[in-house]
């Protein structure tokens, strides 16, 4: 499958600022599921642009843009050419074990109503105790189409009706945790997730012990395969995000985000 | 409390140690109201100089000096140098972990460590995986904190490998005692701890990137001067005559370190940086940090700056990867650890859990990840309500400690209220890492623990401080007897 790309990140500022210093984790790389055909990160303003990996193994670009600045657009374009493997990653650019994801965050630390969850929705840790958890998650939220409210973790997600795509999955990586299954969050692009969304697409990756890594995103219910583009991973989605910023002057700022995918057989 | 304990000046016994015999006369001799006033006189001077820090969670919130104590604590020449042989050894064994545990992992194949013990130890910083600083050297500045038991007896009693302090007092003492107590220094040759700043300053050179000018930029970083260690920052700047900056002194741009002057950006190239890993770029750690400097890890990873010490360095120090440290020491050196640890129970260990709360009235007990003295029992001091509650604490959270025994820490005598007495120390040395090897500074920072029979040596929890002499070879000075020679030849 051909994907067409089109991710526009907007800060617009009350007042000029004196500098802007972003890390961008907006470069997806190759995997044996996933060929980056054609990708450039612009911005509308002059600034320094430099390249990086970090310890994840994400591609990353540091942007120095030097004030006075009133609004400062990001603008992603890129063609990807993607297959399936029923979820199962290979080829991904590792540098942590998988150990590592046991690690939980404040985000994606399960208590124990998530734990109590995880244990009715999974009966071990194998695949198709994965597949029914994910499963579980689908049917017990409703969706959310909006923009991921800044700082929400898990374990106050799980209470509410209506969930992102984000906080699904960073419900999946809790209850994953309290089932002793090591997983990580993904951002990327996925087709299905609909047109001109206010945020990028969600998911999480599970480790199983003689398969590797696999996907599951429960926003869809059911593994990513040809329709996603991964892009970033960590342990939860505030360490995978798009952009990490820090700016120096007065003043709130506005944040528009457009995501387009254009998916082709 | 009765642990008898070896007395660093008057030995085992009544008499003095036949090295220091002259020391003990000259404790003897001068009246303890001279004593007092000496020590009055060098903590106006440390009150005046505003070496004070604040104490956590007290409501008068009121900045106090350590008590300083007129009494020196002194290592002879022998015994400095094969404590120093230990201290290179564990030193470069820290700098090896943390260049293989934030690289290939070597230890971790070996099988030497549990894996679990790194990966799922916050501690360890999957921000600085593959990064590797200039010339390969992490733990540029540690304080290895030391217990003695008897003449030969030392042991590390907690390895500080982040940001340790304490070094202004080693050179604060000295000053005060050279000036108050003139006569020591004239009687006994002590080895000069003047040269810290110049030795730091020049370890910091050591590290700049390599392609940096000749003569590289480098700075103190402080969080600024509500920090309790504030003084210490700014006379370290001072004396190594280099800038002491904030955050917003720095900018980072196109991956370059500058400080923003009157003239216009200075290119950096040497950070000393007394704030914490997470508060040091709030792009990568904690964003709420004000304190940080945006871009920092970016330059870092580029390898244009070196920052001292280097981040991710917690976990070497980490109280749960102490006990494992007579192992890394051996992996890396390919010899055993010549300075011993404290034997230590993990109680994240089934068995050491249950021999612990077996022994907690004889065990001191510590939080993994505490420091100051907080969170911490010590058995043998402990009230029974002290020890129930602790117990309590301990079963719900059994791999949050370590256990030790009591030791009968080495004393050396000291000005109390009723004269002078035995009172318990540590020492922390400060031992420096460049590119051009590891070298302990003959000195240190000597904690006593003013009440009587305690053993708890920290500035929070009422603990001093003293100056610490190394004796340089010879011990003593020989004093010149001058006599007239007769000029005529007999005969």
């Amino acid at each position: 499958m051909r994907l067409t790309i089109e991710h526009r990140t907007l800060y617009a500022f009350t007042a000029p600022q004196g500098r802007v210093v972003q890390l961008l984790r907006m470069t997806p790389g190759d995997t044996h599921d996933q060929t980056v055909a054609a990708w450039h990160v612009e911005v509308d303003c002059d600034a320094r642009m430099t390249d990086h990996r970090d310890g994840f193994g994400n591609a990353t670009t540091m942007l120095y843009c030097e004030g006075p600045i009133a609004r400062l657009e990001l603008s992603v374009t890129g063609e990807v050419v993607t297959s399936s493997s029923g979820g199962v990653l290979h080829g991904t650019n590792e540098t942590l074990p998988p150990r590592f994801f046991l690690r939980t965050t404040p985000a994606t630390a399960a208590d124990a109503e998530i734990g109590a969850f995880a244990k009715g929705a999974a009966t071990g840790n194998d695949i198709p105790a994965l597949h029914g958890l994910n499963r579980e998650i689908r049917q017990r939220f409703k969706d959310d189409c909006g923009r991921p409210a800044p700082g929400l973790t898990a374990a106050e997600a799980f209470g509410r009706e209506a969930l992102t795509a984000r906080d699904m999955a960073q419900v999946f990586i809790a209850a994953a945790s309290a089932i002793g299954v090591p997983a990580r969050y993904v951002w990327g692009y996925c087709d299905l997730a609909g047109d001109h969304r206010p945020t990028p697409h969600g998911w999480a990756e599970a480790w199983v012990a003689g398969l590797g890594w696999i996907g599951f995103d429960p926003w869809l219910g059911q593994s990513p395969e040809e329709h996603h583009v991964r892009v970033a991973v960590a342990l939860d989605a505030a360490g995978a995000a798009p952009v990490a910023g820090s700016r120096l002057g007065e003043g709130r700022e506005r944040l528009e985000v457009d995501v387009t995918v254009q998916g082709e057989a | 409390m009765g642990i008898a304990a070896f007395d660093e000046i008057m030995g085992n016994g009544s008499a003095a140690r036949p090295e220091l015999a002259d020391l003990a006369r000259w404790l003897a001799d001068t009246p303890a109201d001279e004593l007092r006033r000496r020590q009055e006189a060098a903590e106006t001077t440390f009150r005046q100089l505003g070496i004070t820090f604040a104490v956590y969670g007290n409501n008068d919130a009121s900045e106090r000096i350590i008590p300083f104590d007129i009494v020196p604590r002194v290592f002879l020449a022998d015994e400095w140098a094969r404590l120093s042989e230990g201290l290179v050894q564990r030193v470069e064994a820290i700098n090896c972990f943390l260049d293989d545990i934030y690289g290939e992992q070597e230890i971790l194949k070996a099988g030497v460590l549990p894996e679990d013990l790194i990966f799922l130890n916050p501690q360890f910083r999957p921000e600085i995986v593959g990064i590797r600083p200039p010339h390969g050297v992490w733990a540029h500045i540690c304080g290895i904190d030391l217990v003695r038991t008897g003449p030969d007896e030392f042991f590390v009693l907690e390895d500080n490998a982040r940001t340790p302090s304490g070094v202004s007092y080693m050179l604060e003492n000295r000053e005060a005692m050279v000036r108050l107590c003139p006569e020591l220094f004239g009687q006994f040759r002590v080895a000069a701890v003047d040269s810290y700043p110049d030795r730091l300053l020049e370890t910091m050179r050591s590290v700049a990137p390599r392609g940096c000018a000749q003569n590289p930029t480098c700075v103190v970083l402080t969080p600024g001067h509500f920090n309790s260690a504030y003084y210490e920052h700014s006379f370290l700047a001072d004396s190594m005559g280099i800038e002491l900056v904030e955050a917003a002194d720095l900018v980072v741009d196109d991956d370059v370190v500058y400080m923003r002057t009157i003239g216009g950006r200075v290119k950096i190239d040497v950070i000393y940086r007394r704030v914490d890993d997470d508060f040091l770029d709030p792009i990568v750690f904690r964003p709420d940090s004000m304190l940080g400097v945006p871009g920092l890890i970016a330059a870092y990873a580029a390898g244009n700056v070196a920052i001292i010490n280097a981040p991710g360095n917690g976990i070497a120090d980490d109280k749960a990867i102490y006990s494992y440290m007579p192992e890394i020491v051996r992996f890396y050196s390919g010899k055993d650890a010549k300075l011993p640890n404290v034997e230590t129970f993990r109680c994240r260990e089934p068995e050491a859990l249950r021999y612990t709360l077996d022994h907690l009235d004889e065990l001191v007990v510590k939080l993994v990840d505490g420091s100051g003295g907080y969170g911490m029992l010590v058995g043998p001091t402990a009230s029974k309500e002290e020890i129930a509650t602790f117990r309590a604490v301990l079963m719900a959270e059994p791999h949050r400690y370590i256990a030790q025994p009591t030791l009968a820490l080495s004393t050396v005598p000291t000005l109390v209220e009723a004269g002078v007495a035995p009172r318990h120390v540590d020492f922390r040395p400060f031992v420096l890492s460049g590119s051009k090897g590891v070298q302990v500074v003959p000195g240190g920072l000597t904690r006593v623990a003013l009440r009587e029979g305690s053993l708890v040596v920290n500035s929070s929890q009422g603990g001093g401080t003293k100056d610490s002499f190394v004796l340089l070879g010879g011990g003593k000075r020989q004093s010149q007897v001058m006599g007239s020679m007769t000029q005529e030849q007999s005969l």
